[in-house]
This record gives C-alpha cells, sequence and structure tokens, in this order.
C-alpha cells in the first residue's frame, strides 16, 4: 500500500535526504522516498499498519525540521 | 522574501558601521557588530538550539551558529557578522533558485487538467475529473484539455498531442476515435464517452511516471546520498582534531589561530550543493526529455541510455512501417483467387500485421469464408478448419514440419513469404513486403554519430528480408528467422559483446517483446502512446513512432550526465581546496561561505540547464 504526502516548507535539500533515511529505517515501512523538488514523500508498507506508520513518518519528518507540514494527498 | 532582503540590508548597516567606527572605545564597535548579528542571525541560532534539544547535532543551524559564535569569541567581530550575512544572502539566492527549478518544473508538469466538464442530461457542469467515471459523458470546448481519456461520441475537431508526444503537427480526431487525456482540443466541440478513472487515464499515469522517475535513483544520485551521510561527520571530527592538537602538540601555536581555522572548516561542513544539485539534474534531463516525448522511467535509465554501446531492434513496427502489401500471389493449380480466400480466412482472427495485409489484399477480391476453428502456432503461423479442410498458413518451416515441400517456391525470394496448404497438398505462396520507415535510415546514422557502436535487427522474418532491410538501414548486423525466445537468446549473446561500463539498448513495440525489454540494460517501447502495457513494460517509452527520437534522447542522457558531473566535479573541487587552504590558514571565512552556498546557487543554475530539451 502507497501513500503520498505534500510536506510544506521542505526548504533544505539536505534535510530531504535526512528525513527519506529516518523514514525508511522506521520499522515496518518498506519504501519510502522524499522528493525535494516536487516537496512530495511517498511511503509505502503493510497495509494495516498504514496509520501507525504514517503517524511514525510524520514525526520523523517533524524530528529534522518542526517547521515542515504534512499533508496526506494520495 | 521581502522581509529577508530588508534583514539583510540593516544588517550590514550596523555591519558597516562597527567597521568604520574607530577601534577605541573597543565596547562600540563590539555592540555595533553585535546588533548587526542579532539582526541577521538570531533565527538560524534559535533554530540551531531548538534542533540540539530534539538531540540534531550537525545540522547546517548549528553549524553556521557555532561557527559564527566562535568567532566571536576568538575576537573577529566583523568576520563574525560577515559569515552570518553571507550566509544569509546565500540562502536567499539559493531560496530562489529551488523556487526558479520547482516552478519550471511546476510548468513541465502543467498537462494535468482541474475540470472536467461533464454532460448530465441537457446539462454541462464543470466537476473534479476523479469525480468522472467510465460511462460518464463529458464535453470538451476548443482551447480546453481533454481531461479522461474516452472515446468521441460527436464532432471532429484536431487535437495537440504536443505535450504526450513532442510532436507539433495536430491530429485529427472524429467520432468513434479513441482520444487520449492531456491533448489539448484545438477547433471543434466534441462530447467524449469516458473510458477510463481520473487516475487510469493517459494524463495521470504520465505525471506519475516522471514525478516517480527519481524513486529510481542514478548511481551518481546514490553515491551522493552516501556521501553526505558521512561527509558532515567527518569535517566536524576533522575541525576539532585541528582545533586541539596542534596547539597541543607543537610548541608556539596559539589556540586561538587553530580554533578560528576549525571554525572555518565548519562552515563548509554541509554537502547541501550536491545535495540539491545532482538530483535537480536528473530530474531536469527526466523532465526534459518527457518534454519531447520521452518518458524515462528513472534516473538510472538515463544514466544507462548515456553509455549507450549496442542498439538491438525488432524490425516489424520498429525499423519498418508493418504495414504489408501483398505483392505476388503464385498458385500451384492457378487458383490464385481461391488461395488468397483461404489464407485471409485462416488468418481472419489474427491481429498481426502479415494477417491483416492479406485481410486487406482479399476484401473485394475473393471473399473469404469464416472458418470453423483456427489454431495459432507461435512463431509458425496458423492451422485452421474451412469447411472441414484442414488448411494451414505460415513459413516454409511450418510446411516443412508437415511434410510439405513447397517445391516450385522460390528458395529464397525477397519479402516475406506465406505459404498455404489444405488437406495435405501444397498451394502455392503470397509474397508480401513490409517497408522501412521513412527516417529510420537517418535515425541509425544519427545513433552511430551519437557513439552507439553496433546497431542490431532481431527478426522472425527469413534471412533475406532481414538483409535487405538491414542493407537499406545501414545496420552492422541483421539476425532472421528468430522466434520469441530466440530474440531472448540474441541478445543474451550481444550482452556479452558490451565492453567497460557500455549498455545494450532494446528497441521494440512493446507488446509482443516483454521478456527481450526485460532482458536489455534498457528496454524501449516506441509509439507507445495510449499503450498501458507497453508504458509498463518497458524502461523507456518513446510516445510516437519517431526513430529519431532516440539519438535525441541519448544526447539528452549524455548532457545530463555531463551535468551532474561537472557539479560533482566544481562542488567537490572548491569544498576540498577551502578545507586544506583553511587548515593551512590561508582562507578565511568569507571565503568558506562561499564555498558553501556560493557552490549551492551556482550548481543549481547549472543544473537547470538539464530541463532544455535538445533540437
Amino acid at each position: 500500500m502507497k501513500r503520498t504526502y505534500l510536506l510544506k516548507g521542505l526548504d533544505c535539500a539536505n534535510c530531504a535526504a535526512k528525513m527519506e533515511r529516518k523514514v525508511s529505517a522506521i520499522d515496518g515501512v518498506t519504501a519510502a522516498h522524499v522528493n525535494f523538488l516536487t516537496t512530495k514523500m511517498t511511503l509505502e508498507g503493510e497495509e494495516a499498519r498504514m496509520d501507525e506508520l504514517a503517524k511514525k513518518a510524520e514525526a520523523a519528518v517533524k524530528s529534522v525540521d518542526p517547521d515542515v507540514e504534512v499533508k496526506r494527498i494520495g | 522574501m521581502k522581509k529577508n532582503l530588508w534583514r539583510i540590508g540593516v544588517s550590514a548597516a550596523f555591519f558597516l558601521a562597527g567597521i568604520f567606527v574607530p577601534a577605541d572605545p573597543h565596547w562600540l564597535s563590539l555592540l555595533l557588530e553585535l546588533t548587526a548579528y542579532a539582526v541577521i542571525g538570531w533565527d538560524v541560532v534559535w533554530k540551531a538550539l531548538r534542533n540540539i534539544v530534539r538531540g540534531q547535532v550537525f545540522d547546517e543551524n548549528f553549524l553556521m551558529a557555532l561557527a559564527s559564535i566562535g568567532a566571536f569569541f576568538v575576537g573577529e567581530y566583523s568576520e563574525a557578522v560577515a559569515v552570518m550575512l553571507f550566509y544569509q544572502v546565500g540562502e536567499l539566492f539559493q531560496h530562489y533558485a529551488v523556487e526558479k527549478s520547482r516552478r519550471s518544473i511546476g510548468e513541465l508538469m502543467d498537462i494535468r487538467p482541474d475540470t472536467a466538464t461533464r454532460l448530465q442530461g441537457d446539462e454541462a457542469v464543470a466537476v473534479d475529473p476523479f469525480e468522472v467515471h467510465p460511462g460518464d459523458r463529458i464535453l470538451v470546448r476548443p482551447g480546453e484539455r481533454v481531461p479522461l481519456d474516452g472515446v468521441v461520441e460527436k464532432g471532429t475537431s484536431l487535437l495537440d498531442t504536443s505535450a504526450l508526444t513532442g510532436e507539433s503537427v495536430p491530429r485529427t480526431v472524429e467520432e468513434g476515435q479513441e482520444i487520449l487525456s492531456g491533448c489539448v482540443n484545438q477547433t471543434g466541440v466534441l462530447t467524449v464517452r469516458v473510458t477510463k478513472e481520473f487516475g487510469e487515464s493517459t494524463v495521470s499515469r504520465i505525471l506519475d511516471l516522471v514525478e516517480n522517475a527519481s524513486e529510481k535513483k542514478s548511481k551518481r544520485e546514490a553515491f551522493i546520498t552516501r556521501f553526505a551521510a558521512v561527509y558532515t561527520p567527518i569535517v566536524v571530527i576533522a575541525a576539532v582534531l585541528l582545533a586541539a592538537v596542534p596547539p597541543l602538540l607543537v610548541p608556539g601555536q596559539l589556540f586561538g589561530d587553530w580554533l578560528y581555522r576549525a571554525l572555518t572548516f565548519l562552515v563548509v561542513s554541509c554537502p547541501c550543493a550536491l545535495v540539491i544539485s545532482v538530483p535537480l539534474s536528473f530530474f531536469g534531463g527526466i523532465g526534459g526529455a518527457s518534454r519531447m516525448g520521452v518518458l524515462v522511467k528513472g534516473g538510472n535509465y538515463l544514466e544507462a541510455l548515456s553509455h549507450a554501446q549496442i542498439a538491438v531492434f525488432d524490425k516489424t513496427g520498429t525499423l519498418t512501417r508493418g504495414v504489408f502489401a501483398v505483392q505476388q500471389i503464385t498458385a500451384v493449380n492457378g487458383q490464385e483467387n481461391r488461395l488468397l480466400a483461404l489464407a485471409a480466412s485462416a488468418e481472419s482472427r489474427s491481429t498481426h500485421p502479415i494477417a491483416q495485409s492479406l485481410q486487406a489484399y482479399a476484401a473485394g477480391r475473393s471473399p473469404a469464408p469464416a472458418p470453423d476453428t483456427v489454431e495459432e502456432i507461435a512463431g509458425r503461423g496458423v492451422c485452421a478448419v474451412i469447411g472441414g479442410k484442414t488448411v494451414r498458413v505460415g513459413s516454409r518451416a511450418m510446411m516443412e514440419e508437415n511434410g510439405l515441400l513447397p517445391e516450385h517456391a522460390p528458395e529464397d525470394p525477397s519479402g516475406t513469404v506465406v505459404h498455404v496448404a489444405e488437406d495435405g497438398q501444397y498451394l502455392g505462396w503470397i509474397q508480401i513486403r513490409d517497408q522501412t520507415k521513412d527516417g529510420a535510415k537517418d535515425a541509425m546514422a544519427a545513433l552511430k554519430r551519437t557513439g552507439v557502436e553496433k546497431t542490431v535487427m532481431l527478426t522472425g522474418d527469413n534471412e533475406r528480408t532481414a538483409r535487405e532491410v538491414a542493407g537499406e538501414l545501414g545496420l552492422d548486423a541483421a539476425y532472421a528467422q528468430l522466434l520469441p525466445d530466440g530474440k531472448v537468446r540474441q541478445v543474451e549473446a550481444l550482452l556479452q559483446e558490451k565492453r567497460g561500463n557500455g549498455t545494450l539498448l532494446f528497441v521494440g513495440d512493446g507488446m509482443n517483446d516483454a521478456p527481450v525489454l526485460a532482458r536489455a540494460d534498457v528496454g524501449i517501447a516506441m509509439g507507445a502512446l495510449g499503450s498501458d502495457a507497453a508504458i509498463e513494460a518497458a524502461d523507456v517509452v518513446l510516445m510516437n513512432d519517431d526513430l529519431s527520437r532516440l539519438p535525441r534522447a541519448i544526447r539528452l542522457a549524455r548532457r545530463t550526465l555531463r551535468i551532474a558531473n561537472q557539479n560533482i566535479v566544481f562542488a567537490l573541487a572548491v569544498k576540498v581546496a577551502v578545507l586544506v587552504l583553511s587548515a593551512l590558514g590561508l582562507a578565511n571565512m568569507w571565503f568558506a561561505v562561499f564555498a558553501d552556498v556560493g557552490v549551492a546557487v551556482l550548481a543549481i543554475c547549472n543544473a537547470l540547464r538539464a530541463l532544455r530539451a535538445p533540437t
């Protein structure tokens, strides 16, 4: 199951790389990508755990840059 | 943006004042510089503190705060402010450059329609395209973008397909024809019956492909990601050692001097220039390619395209038009019309180009009876029962396998020959010819000029046809009479011929050659607009039928790689140079700030060149 998020206010490329590393490392996430240019994050994981994983991913994003807003778009 | 400009102006005024006031009393210039620093640097220091609390140590803010505050302690007041000032100016530029690239990409992606006009009874209502479902009718007025895939029910018009194909010549559509989302309706009002959900429609699929292409990282991107993860810690550790070791070990060395050098290290410790510009180059390259109707599904494929060494083509539908024409019918017993009718009848359920040419030729000349049963024999032909008799239509090999010797047929005829037999009796043959595509020859020559060393054709046709087509197009090699699995084996053999980091491309129509597409380094489907299966199977998709896009795509891939390499080399060289110079005490912090943000801005500007499609 794949979800897409918009990361509003993502303005540092190195942070985007860090977020990708952190989110990918979450247990249960099978693939995660943070695209600095489109400011989109895609998250893939087990369907049943998606809500939990999404929460953890948002926390990981915020830990790198608390000013970034995470909004689901697909 | 404007607020930041003001901040920079105010801070710069205090900064200059602090420099030009008399050095005595000492507190006056310190006060002025501290004010300048507070104006320009408060947010950086605040973010640094906040991130330390959260356990994020090596971030940009922390490093800049540490370097500048450190400079205050070493007594370099103006330097401390200058660092922060330059950093903010650089950030401003960088911000602008990133915004600009995001806008360029946005424009590129600006083919997604916002609304669809749905017909509800007599009313036309504007709705979100997501709310339109297959079976609904929509209205597309002149000037509007077609929002969903469908079939034209009413009206004729010219369509601008350039957003999908890069092709500037408009196409006509009329009732009953398929229409693809993403095209712009130019002249007439069209009523379209929707056949696909918005998410499944061509425009959405193409945008998804381009946006998600960055997930498949090139080797260079992967290297940068790994490099960025270790670079900052290494530079910071080196800075600590630089501050501590020489003053302790070498007598007469001042701690203050070495601390200043160490702080300069910190300023260049962010890998930002690389982390932004290399993915941006690839993204730009993929975007530029899509603008000319070439979808590249990942940075890794762009990289592989640029190293193209062997290009392998399927013949029919790729190098040749796949439009066959019957040239000659030879019946052993003189009954040409009957021979044609049987062949057309046996092939009547096949969509193979040869079958279609037979049907087209037979229509109106000799009415074909409907077959009772038809069985396809892969790579050989068909075996049908017509009027209770077994009719075999296919290759010479098929005839021979069934003990039928087409004695009188030419041994090695030019063109494709279809043999026909009825109830174990050989009836004769039909000679068919396929024509090479316009521009195929030029495209092959252009490929050679871009540096492709070998061009190869694979075909199920006979030797003679293969040799003729290969000769006409100037190909290096042609392998004939290959069944589908034979094509895979041939590609595997050719893969052995590659040298160094050279790659093998396979170009086919993407319909019947999925295993070969998968086996090649880069599987390319051409003329794939509207064919989901082909778009799915290939790594690179040429949206229209134009072979000249292939050498252009290779040139674009080369240029993208060149830009990415320039950025990597330039950014690393400047950073290393500044690190070495500052360790030796030859570079000051101003220099280091340039190495940090200045390089990032230049690299982004360079990367933006990749967005332009080459001619």
